[in-house]
């Protein structure tokens, strides 16, 4: 029952992309997303931080991770969307992962599913 | 001292004032001895070096340490102050500035009996003497407050209010009464403007031997001590620059032109510092920072403080340039090479600049500036051809650094006899707004 219609996409991307990314997004016609600071490091490293005579090593890095709740039907067009909005040619980038929902409700009209995105 | 002796002096305070405290209400022309302007900068002094404490070194230092511990490091400030102005008012400032001997002073104005309202100190003699208790107790909270910041991030709160209830006593209170009250060190002759050797060396040391008894924190080296926010210290960092106006331009003691050469002085060695630093910095380490910018001017102030009012503007420079240079290869090469976790560089900056300027004070000092009524014809320096003064500077700064340093060792052991100076490693880790004051910045 409804499994495989909805999926949804998380995308880390650079923190100053965000607003690139959720203008293709409404472009699109997605109707929301969720945003979050989050940090972390792929390939791109870290950089040293000097204090007086202190050294630290900072690993991670300040990313954002965007959420989007889309029909499966319309999965692939946001992937693109926010790889052509998010990309920067630079390591550092970010990623992107598509999950399949299990379910989904409108918190105020109790709507559910596909009518709920 | 516990809460009931707290109250019971309080409460001999208020009984021994109204016997004391009452008798000197007829004599108004008395006033012709005290000045007014003098007062008046006087009082606005008292009031910019209290605010190097409140709010200027509790934000200088809350930047600089981790924000689990932001809270405590500003809570040390403030408890400091208010512990250290009633010690001072019961007998700090008696056992400094009051008699002739050379070690000590006496308990002639314990709990401020017998100041009447024409009353002056014949170490400020033209402001009331209630002026002078008052500006010597912003200095000696600073000096007190300023070795929080070597043992920061990891000392226990109640070990702390009792290190400094006795080092103010057995450890300011003395050097004070030697290099300002009258002892010993100021019958040699030695020059100390507004606290080098007082202030900035003895908090220095302090900070040294306290920073070894409690050794270094939890992760030293290994995990990330990052600022909390660097934005804070430099707020400070302008609280203390201004308030350090008072802190060398209040040691005139007042309104005139010493006032003037004082500040000057101070105000070109935070400048020559900060700059001196900045550009270390950026020849080694690619970058200057703001973190050096701040703490090469604090180092330039440092310096200054002993020989401000005794020396011309381009001394200044000079000794604020050599500080910043100093104090940066104390900071980034000494203490690496010695291994000591002075968290937030007390002794590299204000130990190392206390010295380094109570040196060059006897180096650079003019003799028409530090003419005073013991000393008609001023005390040259080595540039005016009197190279003794340096050895005085020496001998002094070797005084204050012994006894700093062994009183300092000796009231913490006592200390830790009855409770432990550090925080549990768990609480450590956990940090001390949570664990020693129940609260957290969000």
């Amino acid at each position: 029952m409804g499994d495989e219609f909805m999926k949804l996409v998380i995308a880390i991307i650079k923190p100053f992309k965000l607003e690139d990314v959720r203008d293709a997004l409404v472009a699109l016609g997605v109707q929301g997303m969720t945003a979050s600071e989050v940090t972390g490091y792929g390939r791109q490293k870290g950089h040293t931080e000097i204090y007086r005579g202190a050294e630290y090593a900072v690993n991670f890095l300040p990313k954002i991770r965007i959420e989007v709740a889309v029909p499966s039907d319309r999965a692939a067009a946001v992937v693109e969307a926010i790889i052509a909005s998010a990309k920067t040619g630079q390591i550092g980038d970010g990623k992107i992962f598509v999950t399949t929902i299990d379910q989904a409700v409108r918190i105020r009209t109790g709507e559910t599913d596909v009518d709920a995105l | 001292m516990t809460k009931h002796s707290g109250r019971m002096a309080c409460g001999i305070a208020a009984t021994l004032s109204l016997i004391f405290a009452a008798a000197p209400a007829l004599a108004q022309d008395a006033a012709a001895k005290i000045d007014a302007a003098d007062t008046a900068w006087m009082i606005s002094a008292t009031a910019l070096v209290l605010m190097m404490t409140i709010p200027g070194l509790a934000l200088f230092y809350c930047g600089m340490v981790r924000k689990k511990n932001v809270l405590a490091t500003m809570a040390q400030s403030v408890a400091c102050t208010a512990l250290c102005s009633l010690l001072w008012f019961a007998v700090g400032y008696s056992l400094s500035f009051t008699g002739d001997a050379p070690a000590l002073g006496t308990f002639e104005r314990l709990f401020l009996r017998g100041i009447g309202m024409e009353a002056t100190s014949a170490f400020a003699p033209t402001i009331p003497e209630l002026v002078y208790v008052v500006y010597q107790m912003a200095f000696a909270i600073f000096t007190v407050a300023l070795i929080a910041g070597a043992i920061a991030d990891r000392m226990r709160f109640s070990a702390f209010l009792w290190f400094v209830s006795g080092w103010l006593i057995f450890v300011y209170v003395p050097i004070a009464h030697w290099v300002w009250g009258g002892g010993f060190l100021a019958g040699i002759g030695v020059l100390d403007f507004a606290g080098g050797t007082v202030v900035h060396l003895n908090a220095g040391v302090a900070g040294l031997v306290a920073a070894y008894v409690l050794g270094k924190r939890h992760g030293y080296g290994t995990d990330n001590f990052a600022p909390h926010d660097l934005s804070l210290a430099v707020i400070g960092t302008g609280l203390l620059w201004v308030g350090w106006l008072g802190f060398n331009g209040g040691s005139a003691l007042g309104a005139n032109a010493r006032a003037a050469f004082a500040i000057t002085a101070t105000h070109l060695a935070a400048s020559t510092g900060a700059l001196t630093w900045m550009f270390l910095e950026w020849w080694t380490r690619g970058k200057p920072s703001v973190l050096g910018l701040i703490t090469g001017a604090i180092a330039g102030l440092g310096a200054i403080t002993p020989a401000s009012g005794f020396v011309l503007p381009w001394h200044g420079v000079v000794i604020g340039l050599i500080a910043g240079a100093i104090c940066f290869w104390a900071c980034t090469w000494l203490k690496l090479r010695i291994g000591y976790d002075d968290s937030l560089d007390v002794f590299g900056v204000h130990g190392i600049g206390g010295a380094t300027g109570t040196l060059l004070t006897g180096v650079f000092a003019v003799a028409a500036l530090s003419a005073s009524p013991d000393t008609p014809e001023g005390s040259p320096g080595l540039l005016e051809g009197n190279a003794r003064q340096v050895l005085i500077q020496f001998y002094a700064v070797g005084a204050v650094l012994i006894w700093s340093g062994a009183l300092t060792y000796v009231l913490l052991k006592a200390i830790d006899f009855l409770l432990p100076l550090r925080v549990s490693q768990q609480h450590e880790i956990e940090g001390l707004d949570l664990t020693q004051h129940g609260e957290a910045l969000k």
